[in-house]
């Protein structure tokens, strides 16, 4: 026809609706399909639609060439706006808008079926709003838009048609923060007639999530594939509402989501609340999200009343960064809603009530069931003011699409929202994985999350992070249980000193426990713990048999079992160690001698037998009696044997300085199977090089020092005199003065091998001969603990100490025993509690 | 391997199930469904005294196949049902029965929910989750 001018955009449109008609490729449009529908979305009647096709010259060539197609385009604009078709003002009219054509979405093969069939009767109230600059029309290209419209106008819905203007350029002008905008979209909805907005459609920018996939949205997701070949990206449609033109300005940021893009072109459903279509709306008003698809079709929708506009605006003035922040306005909304209910605010919505509530809305159960876990933060069963919004507000978001969020978004949290503060907390989201518990695996990048990079903090909840404390109780409250036990043995263990060192007789044979008696024992034995390490070294020298649990303590150090029958030796064996069979833990590891004979708890020997012992012992050396005293405070100490006796006597020393210091007792009955060894280990110690005397004296002499401090009564002193009359005291003096002579030497080795021997008698040293002598000795000395006959010593005293070894292992026992009893008490008070409120809960019985 | 039933009493169908992948899932089936005879068994022998709820049921421990299976019951009669394997000897008392407790917590919180049926599957995310991570803590 006539010249035509076209501006730019202009140009740029009617290319794109060129290029979107021309199906064909062939730069002819034939007046039919997609022409036609393009004609019709344009919501002109029909008259005008043929006068503007005669106009362009199409009828006379039979179908739209590129030029008449823009011809017939601009013409559509002139109508639309209103003014005459004239040809001549194609050119005239300056600052003509675009044409709009509005699409209304449907199902997409119900477009393509309708395309051709539906009647293009569009109701036209097609308000021109704002005639949006090339950049917002996206104009959807492909059939679907046609269908809609096709459909759309039967049903009395307006699409908007969204040009894509090229797959290329992405028009993210609008774009719906997030729920907020939805309200938009529905106010727009509202709008039924006559408020058509382009809607713009933002180009999903943010990567979908996960498209939401409701069956009503099928068609969205069509839609999404077409315009983003990248890929689902949601394209949060939201038209904005005819009083909303604003909020097309916003292109609200993407918070597209998935699937479903909410082409803003839903026919307005009337003035209600579109996205609370509760109650009132029929059945498909459930989706009324976004689907204006669905919304078309079941029109009816937005049925709830009111508060849509104030809810738009809410949903306009979002934030951004949170798809889940509740607006004002939306709060105000849910707050009234709440008051339907429940007048109280501060009351609670009883769980049927909310159910019936939220039913209305139309979601399957199984999504509202989720709901309800999210938002029921203290799983009462009952909504509180802040959990009805906070589960009204997932709700909304459902229906408009956005996929529910595995956790409650920290926003939505009860008394944790700010409803003004826009930032994301990047709360503790990392915090709920913490817990460890797969469940708390960081909310799933749902479609809100992906869409505003603050999302990911919205994953944490506090409701994960109490789950998770809740979870950390009952590990501790499990652990603590299996554990406690176990600490309790070995602490009553060492309580008693004077048992010297008492460990339970293994009454939890479990490696933990055992090994805590242990470490009970080393602490214990740390006082003698010093001269554990030479006893360590000495045992294996000594005798398997270690009667001498309490050698073993000193040694405790040493393996498990070596503290944990020294120990245990120790404390119930006071008495004569004499009792070496009896004794015997077999500290097996370590020392097997090394414990030296933990003599039961110091015994004075007063009984001059010792000292007659002693004598004899005497006769052997005058150290060994010295070495006695000192050996015999340290009972536990095992002297390693003294490998040529003088090993031993240092390592007897040693130990006996342990021991002595902690368990008096036992040093007192150390000497006394010291006397015997005394007798050994002068011998040996005579043999033994004065060098390693020398050690053992000083230690002898510290030892006999401590036995002395020990021995509170001089019983020691007597003791020793006793034991070794001569011996100690020509012990001590001989360690005295020969602290650095090493005449003397024979003392060290003696109080060890005299411990050892009490311990496993005979097989102590290699140097058998000696030792049978001693041994002969030590028997007579440890059968003479404190004034028992020697010849019936030996027994008794064994019996004595397993005596004495029982008690102590009855009265741990009874201790655990009440201790597991509380345990047991508190654990059903607790199980009561939960029956009754479990009794309390239960709306039925099945019983 | 562990595999966790939940029943409910009137019929005694299963409301939940879950277990590590293994080959014989089928066998874990099987086994709990027998399970439940002996542990409505051990139920009647109560008789008037109430279902002790932490009753541990340590049985049915087939030899052959070597694995534990264990109950609770709550008071509404609902059962659990954990079949473990014997292999799994870390696995204590204690800690059963603690595994037991939090599905019967778990349990009671999908109750408090309006939505759900007494009776329904259990679809609850949360108690996915929960079983999930202590099915992770056995193996």
């Amino acid at each position: 026809m006539e010249g035509l001018t076209l501006s730019e955009a202009e140009q740029r449109y009617y290319c794109d609706l060129f290029s979107y008609c021309d199906t064909e490729s062939t730069k002819k449009v034939a007046s039919n399909g997609r022409v036609l529908e393009l004609f019709r979305a344009a919501q002109l009647p029909n008259d005008v639609v043929m006068q503007i096709m005669e106009l362009c010259g199409a009828t006379r060539l039979g179908y739209f060439g590129r030029s008449q197609f823009y011809i017939a385009l601009k013409l559509v604009a002139v109508a639309q706006s209103g003014l005459p078709l004239r040809v001549e003002s194609l050119n005239t009219v300056k600052d003509l808008p675009l044409p709009r054509f509005v699409v209304s979405k449907n199902e997409q093969e119900s477009r393509h079926t309708a395309l051709y069939s539906s009647d293009a009767d569009n109701p036209a109230s097609y308000s021109g709003v704002i005639p949006p600059p090339p950049g917002r029309i996206q104009v959807k290209k492909g059939s679907v838009s046609h269908d809609a419209v096709q459909q759309r106008t039967s049903t009395d819905q307006q699409a908007v048609w969204y040009q894509d203007l090229d797959h290329n350029t992405l028009r993210a002008t609008l774009r719906i923060p997030c729920l907020a905008s939805l309200s938009l979209e529905f106010s727009f909805r509202r709008l039924s007639s006559g408020l058509r907005c382009e809607i713009q459609e933002k180009e999903s920018t943010s990567p979908v999530v996960s498209p939401q996939q409701s069956p009503p949205t099928s068609p969205h997701t069509w839609r999404k594939h077409n315009r983003h070949p990248s890929g689902g990206n949601n394209e949060r449609p939201l038209a904005g509402p005819g009083p909303f033109w604003a909020p097309f300005s916003e292109a609200q940021p993407g918070s597209s989501t998935s699937s479903d893009p909410i082409w803003s072109g839903h026919s307005p459903p009337p003035h209600q609340e579109n996205w609370v279509s509760f109650a009132d709306t029929p059945p498909t008003s459930a989706l009324l999200a976004m689907h204006p698809a669905s919304v078309q079709d079941q029109t009816t929708v937005r049925t709830v009343a009111s508060a849509t506009t104030t809810n738009e605006i809410r949903r306009q003035s979002s934030s951004y960064d949170d798809p889940w922040k509740i607006t004002d306005e939306q709060r105000q909304y849910y707050v009234n809603q709440f008051k339907t209910i429940q007048p109280d605010l501060n009351g609670f919505i009883p769980g049927s009530a909310a159910k019936e509530f939220f039913t209305k809305s139309k979601l399957p159960i199984l999504e509202l069931s989720h709901i309800w876990e999210l938002s029921d933060f203290d799983k009462d069963g009952a909504l509180t003011l802040d959990e009805f919004c906070a589960a009204f507000h997932l709700v909304v978001a459902r229906k408009n699409g956005y996929d529910l969020p595995e956790k409650l978004p920290e926003s939505l949290m009860p008394k944790l929202i700010d409803l003004e503060d826009s930032t994301v907390i990047p709360l503790i989201s990392e915090v709920g994985e913490q817990t460890g518990e797969v469940g708390y695996s960081s909310s799933p990048a749902e479609a809100p999350p992906s869409k505003s990079p603050s999302m990911p903090s919205l994953n944490q909840t506090w409701p994960e992070l109490n789950q998770s404390s809740e979870q950390w109780e009952t590990f501790s409250e499990r652990s603590s249980s299996s554990q406690t036990l176990t600490q309790f043995d070995s602490n009553i263990a060492p309580a008693d000193p004077d048992t010297a060192i008492v460990h339970p007789v293994p009454i939890r044979m479990t490696p933990s426990k055992i090994h805590m008696q242990e470490m009970e024992l080393k602490r214990t034995g740390s006082d003698h713990a010093n001269p554990t390490s030479p006893l360590l070294v000495k045992p294996p020298d000594l005798p398997e048999e270690n009667k001498m649990s309490s050698s073993v303590k000193f040694t405790s150090g040493n393996t498990v079992t070596d503290g944990y029958s020294s120990s245990d030796s120790y404390a119930s064996d006071p008495e004569q160690i004499g009792s070496t069979v009896t004794r015997q833990r077999s500290h097996s590891g370590t020392s097997p001698d090394n414990a030296a004979p933990p003599p039961p708890p110091p015994r004075p020997h007063p009984s001059h037998s010792r000292s007659s012992s002693l004598d004899m012992n005497r006769s052997f050396s005058v150290t060994p009696g010295q070495q006695q005293a000192g050996v015999v405070a340290y009972p536990p100490a095992v002297p390693p044997r003294p490998q040529p006796s003088q090993g031993a006597g240092p390592h007897v020393h040693r130990p006996v300085d342990a021991e002595g210091l902690i368990a008096h007792t036992s040093t007192s009955p150390q000497q006394i199977p010291e006397q015997p060894n005394f007798a050994d280990f002068s011998q040996f110690e005579a043999f033994a090089v004065s060098g390693v005397n020398k050690e053992e004296e000083d230690e002898i002499e510290t030892h006999s020092e401590v036995l002395q401090v020990e021995k509170p009564s001089d019983s020691a002193s007597s003791h020793r005199g006793a034991k070794a009359d001569g011996r100690v005291e020509d012990k001590a003096p001989a360690n005295v003065p020969t602290s650095a002579g090493k005449g003397t030497t024979p003392l060290a080795p003696p109080p060890k091998p005299v411990r050892r021997r009490l311990k496993s008698e005979d097989e102590l040293r290699p140097e058998a001969e000696e030792h049978t002598q001693k041994t002969g000795v030590i028997a007579a000395v440890l059968a003479s603990q404190p004034s028992i006959p020697r010849s019936v010593g030996k027994d008794k005293k064994a019996i004595q100490a397993s005596i004495r070894r029982n008690k102590e292992t009855n009265t741990v026992l009874a201790r655990l025993n009440s201790e597991l009893q509380q345990q047991l008490k508190d654990v059903l008070e607790e199980r009561i509690s939960l029956e009754v409120q479990l009794e309390q809960l239960r709306p039925f019985s099945h019983l | 391997v562990l595999l966790s039933i939940i029943c409910s009493p009137p019929q005694n169908y299963p409301l939940y199930i879950r277990s590590i992948p293994t080959e014989n899932e089928l066998k874990f089936h099987y086994t709990v469904h027998t399970s439940l005879d002996v542990v409505d068994e051990k139920i009647s022998a109560m008789g008037k005294a109430l279902v002790d709820q932490r009753e541990l049921y340590l049985g049915l421990l087939y030899p052959t196949e070597d694995y534990k299976v264990y109950g609770y019951v709550t008071n509404s009669k609902v059962k659990f049902v954990m079949v473990v394997d014997s292999s799994n000897t870390a696995l204590r008392d204690n800690e059963i029965r603690s595994m037991f407790r939090k599905l019967h917590n778990s349990y009671t919180d999908i109750m408090c929910n309006p939505f759900y049926n007494p009776g329904d599957r259990i679809h609850s995310r949360a108690f996915d989750n929960m079983v999930n991570s202590m099915m992770m803590q056995v193996c």
